[in-house]
């Protein structure tokens, strides 16, 4: 305003000057000055609105550009990438150590080729550029189809009538990590990531069944036609499967909520099962945990104790704690996730409550989701954001840009996170996860054993949790599919990739 | 050679473009034309390198000798325009001559590159427009009494936009235009300064109750000619001038805020009524779901520009082409793809300081009637812009109005030079207009 009132007063100086000033009509120029001022004044307001819409207008234009753009343009639909691949050989993909992950050989008659030198172990993870772009290739392919080659480079390259080669995409993966993760999984089908919860480095993600992506324009097919076993599904971060007793750790968050952080007084006499208006829960394989706490109930993971638990929640205050964890929500994150569903409602019957709150019923979660909520609790209740891509480099090594950690999101407090650490402690001290006790790290972790069948002998094994306890530095998500229980087929694989994490770190 | 050449390019014609664009603001600054002579010759310098540097990166793309002919001629005509239209009139606004000569230079330069047949078209309509419109100040200043004929606008306008309703082909699904010999013409276009002038005549001659229904009436009729040709873009600009002119006429805030909150509801009654006012608005808000339908144009559009970045895939580097209309409806994102973010930017910033030159006569001018006419065809002229490159830019739902001086177009193109030379006599006016003032006060 104060500067639109300037402008006018600049404007009315300029009228004076038009005219010469007679001092005894001084007066009287003065009154048709404010005249004047009062006939422009709608003039000005027109031409600031409309000034105001074209800033607007640009404004909206570079926000684009600087935020949006990135993600827009990596579309198959834009034309222009095409051309950008006539013009610089696609860069190569290299795990966080420089080993390559995909690279593009151009053979002697001039025809190019994408090697991926692991074959099946990063098939998901870094995906392929033939048939449609996936994983890495797609997050990575504005930026391996530029190139930032100095300029020198450019001008020989042209003379030589060479292409430009095009940037690397430098990964958070790890190659040790995936191998262990990859040959733990063995020949189940499953998933597991590997990730850092101070940073959101995600360090491994495997994804199983798999396929190599060198022959992918080979076998592709086959491997769209093949229905049932969905190869080309990264699992990891699009797989949605029931959570089974991991999903204890947001009933016990929703209990700690409402009880205003004290869960001292709980109590509950478990004999295998638990039956009320009829419905029966059963503990895993019938087995009665006898008189238990809280902490007991969750280190043993007792159904019986959970279902009563689930049954003395206020419904709004669960559904609001999954709603805090990014259930019901698409994750804001430059890949490719699915959504995870938690659609209990309020006016539940005692039997779905009870089925919900050991994990049961209709919820389902992905692997990737599971992670996140996992490193939020490692992490002080902060989520960081998950992130494949740690810099991009010109071929020749000069890093382009290089991307930094992000918080995400913060969804429980540092109490509740410190709660939630002490009851999966608890697993690993006195609970199902005891293969990881006594180790040369202090573990925390949750199991699950998720039936996703009416019949009883089937379920998968999930497995997540952090290491070191004190001062996690990694955290693992596993789950094995119609593998068993998690205690016995998912922990062994978490131990394995921990041993290899700590191992590398010189701590073993 | 070539490739290095326009990869450097881009950065030099940004830089000229950006000088330009700041000495173009610059000239609001104090009073003494006198003193702005280098303003507007640094102006007339980047212009021509910005032009220059442009074709020599064409020259070398084509290999082709004839483009280095028509450049010849671009340039002959830019500078011709300028010397003459200075000799000839010497009170003519420096600045809105230069801000007019850049923007057609920038639109040869990429409908050039786009397609050099409607380019060649494109340069014989600005190079008769231009010769015709000189005329235009000379006129204005000659016939003083074109206040008196406001029915006679509104007859006109209302004629020529019912004759297209009935008898116009069909382009892009609205009925817009009809071809005599081979040219096609937009007469919604033209009717645009008619309309300015009707209503401008309408208020300059009484401002009463009665008046401005009467006006509103006849404005009306104008909308709804040209909401039933489905051209919902002038039709809109057509409501935006009207308002704005009522509003700074009367200095009536009432309707000011009539005019905003009726033309809210007409775009709520719009979006209910009209299948295609649905399309475009979908497409708006989620282009990507309708990628393949309704949403490839603003997709394609928004590529062009993410993809070109703040200097652009240089000159023939990108794909502009693949954008439906480019020419015409989406000339700004091909203008950012190929030549950069900032250029376009500045491009807009130009248009810009063109609307403020415009509102700044309109301010100094003492005649109601030309005040009137000024804000109604600085309205016009910026409002277009704003809904052509809003749309392109995905800020508001797409319209299809063309970029003026920039864009593809016959119609569009003359009619927006003779809106600036309308401008540049209302200037020459004012000269005189002052001399005149003076005068009469000393004889007091």
């Amino acid at each position: 305003m104060s500067k639109s009132k300037k402008m006018i007063d600049e404007f009315e100086d300029d009228e004076l000057y038009d005219e010469e000033p007679l001092p005894a009509k001084k007066k009287k120029k003065n009154g048709s000055h404010k005249k004047d001022k009062h006939k422009n004044r709608e003039i000005w307001i027109v031409t600031y609105i409309f000034m105001f819409l074209m800033l607007a207008v640009i404004g909206h234009e570079i926000k684009f550009v600087y935020s949006d753009s990135e993600m827009v343009i990596n579309n198959s639909y834009n034309p222009r990438q095409e051309i950008l691949a006539q013009k610089n050989v696609r860069g190569s993909i290299l795990a966080d150590d420089g080993s390559v992950l995909a690279q593009t050989v151009r053979a002697s008659d001039g025809t190019e080729k994408r090697v991926y030198p692991y074959s099946n172990l990063f098939a998901h993870v870094v995906g392929f550029s033939t048939k449609g772009k996936t994983g890495i290739e797609y997050l990575g392919n504005m930026n391996m189809l530029t190139s930032n080659a100095s300029l020198t480079e450019k001008i020989q390259k042209e003379i030589s009538a060479e292409k430009t080669i095009g940037d690397n995409v430098v990964t958070t993966l790890n190659v040790d990590l995936q191998k262990v993760a990859y040959e733990a999984l063995g020949v189940y089908d499953g998933a597991i990531i590997v990730s850092e919860p101070s940073t959101g480095k995600i360090l491994a993600m495997v994804s199983k069944p798999d396929f190599d992506p060198n022959s992918i324009v080979d076998t592709w097919d086959s491997l769209v036609n093949d229905s049932s076993s969905s190869v080309l599904v990264n699992r990891a971060t699009q797989g949605l499967y029931p959570p089974g007793s991991t999903f204890k750790m947001i009933t016990a968050l929703a209990y700690y909520r409402q009880n205003g952080g004290d869960v001292s007084n709980y109590h509950f006499n478990c004999n295998g099962s638990f039956t009320y208006n009829g419905d029966r829960i059963n503990c895993y394989h019938g087995s009665s945990h006898g008189s238990v706490d809280f902490a007991t109930s969750f280190a043993k993971s007792c159904n019986s104790s959970f279902a009563n638990i689930g049954l003395s929640l206020d419904l709004a205050g669960l559904e609001e704690t999954c709603e805090d964890l990014m259930f019901n929500e698409d994750l804001d994150l430059k890949f490719t996730t699915a959504q995870s569903k938690y659609v209990l409602g309020t006016s539940a019957n005692s039997y779905d409550i009870m089925q919900t709150s050991i994990g049961q019923g209709k919820t389902q979660i992905t692997p990737l989701l599971l992670n996140m909520i996992t490193c939020a609790i490692a992490n002080k209740g902060t989520v960081e954001t998950p992130y494949l891509i740690d810099r991009i480099e010109s071929y020749n090594g000069n890093v382009v840009k290089s991307f930094s950690p992000q918080e995400y999101k913060t969804i429980m407090t540092e109490d509740e996170a410190e709660f939630l650490k002490e009851m999966m402690t608890g697993v690993v001290e006195r609970g199902t996860a005891s293969k990881l006790k006594g180790l040369s790290y202090t573990a925390a972790g949750k199991t699950g054993s998720a039936e996703y069948s009416a019949d009883k002998s089937d379920s998968h094994a999930w497995f997540t949790g952090f290491a070191p306890v004190d001062d996690p530095q990694v955290c693992v998500t596993i789950i094995v599919e119609g593998a068993g229980s998690g205690g016995e087929y998912a922990v062994p694989m978490a131990k394995r990739i921990f041993d290899t994490y700590f191992q590398s770190k010189g701590l073993n | 050679m070539a490739l290095v050449i326009s990869d450097m390019s881009k950065y030099v014609i940004a830089v000229f473009m950006a000088i330009f664009t700041f000495e173009s603001f610059i000239a609001f600054r104090g009073r003494d034309e006198e003193k702005k002579e280098g303003i507007y010759t640094r102006q007339v310098i980047c212009m021509f390198l910005v032009h220059f540097v442009s074709f020599a990166a064409i020259c070398l793309e084509t290999s082709d000798l004839s483009y280095i002919i028509f450049y010849g001629f671009q340039q002959i005509l830019l500078f011709a325009t300028i010397a003459i239209y200075r000799v000839m009139y010497k009170d003519v606004s420096k600045l809105l001559l230069n801000n007019m000569c850049m923007l057609l230079s920038i639109g040869f330069v990429i409908l050039t590159r786009l397609d050099y047949d409607k380019a060649l078209k494109q340069f014989r309509i600005v190079a008769i427009s231009l010769v015709i419109c000189i005329a235009i100040p000379y006129l204005l200043k000659k016939f003083r009494f074109l206040d008196r004929f406001a029915w006679v606008y509104a007859i006109i306008g209302v004629l020529a936009l019912g004759i297209v309703l009935f008898l116009g082909s069909l382009t892009h699904g609205s009925k817009i235009s009809y071809t005599i010999a081979g040219y096609t013409f937009q007469p919604s276009e033209f009717v645009k300064i008619v309309f300015v002038f009707f209503v401008a005549a309408m208020l300059a001659h009484s401002k009463s109750f009665g008046q401005i229904v009467i006006t509103s009436c006849v404005a009306a009729a104008h909308v709804i000619i040209l909401v039933a040709s489905k051209d919902l873009g002038s039709a809109l600009i057509f409501f935006v001038v009207y308002v704005a002119m009522v509003f700074t006429a009367t200095h009536n805030y009432f309707y000011l805020i009539l005019g905003t909150l009726g033309g809210c509801a007409a775009c709520v009654i719009a979006y209910k009524l009209f299948t295609h006012v649905q399309v475009r608005v979908q497409a708006w808000r989620d282009p990507w779901s309708y990628i393949d339908g309704k949403g490839y144009q603003i997709t394609q559009s928004l590529f062009a520009i993410g993809t070109g970045g703040w200097f652009g895939m240089g000159l023939y580097q990108g794909d502009p082409t693949s954008i439906p209309y480019v020419e015409a409806d989406f000339i700004f994102s091909a203008i950012a793809e190929e030549m950069g973010v900032i250029f376009s930017i500045c491009l807009v910033l130009v248009c810009l300081s063109s609307f403020i030159a415009f509102m700044y006569i309109a301010m100094r001018l003492k005649n109601e009637f030309y005040r009137n006419v000024a804000v109604g065809l600085a309205v016009t002229y910026i409002f277009q812009i704003f809904l052509t490159i809003g749309g392109g830019t995905k800020f508001i739902p797409l319209t299809g109005v063309t970029l003026p001086l920039v864009s593809y177009g016959g119609s569009s193109v003359l009619t927006t030079i003779i809106m600036f030379c309308i401008i540049q006599g209302l200037y020459c006016i004012k000269a005189q207009e002052g001399g005149r003032h003076v005068k009469v006060k000393e004889d007091d």
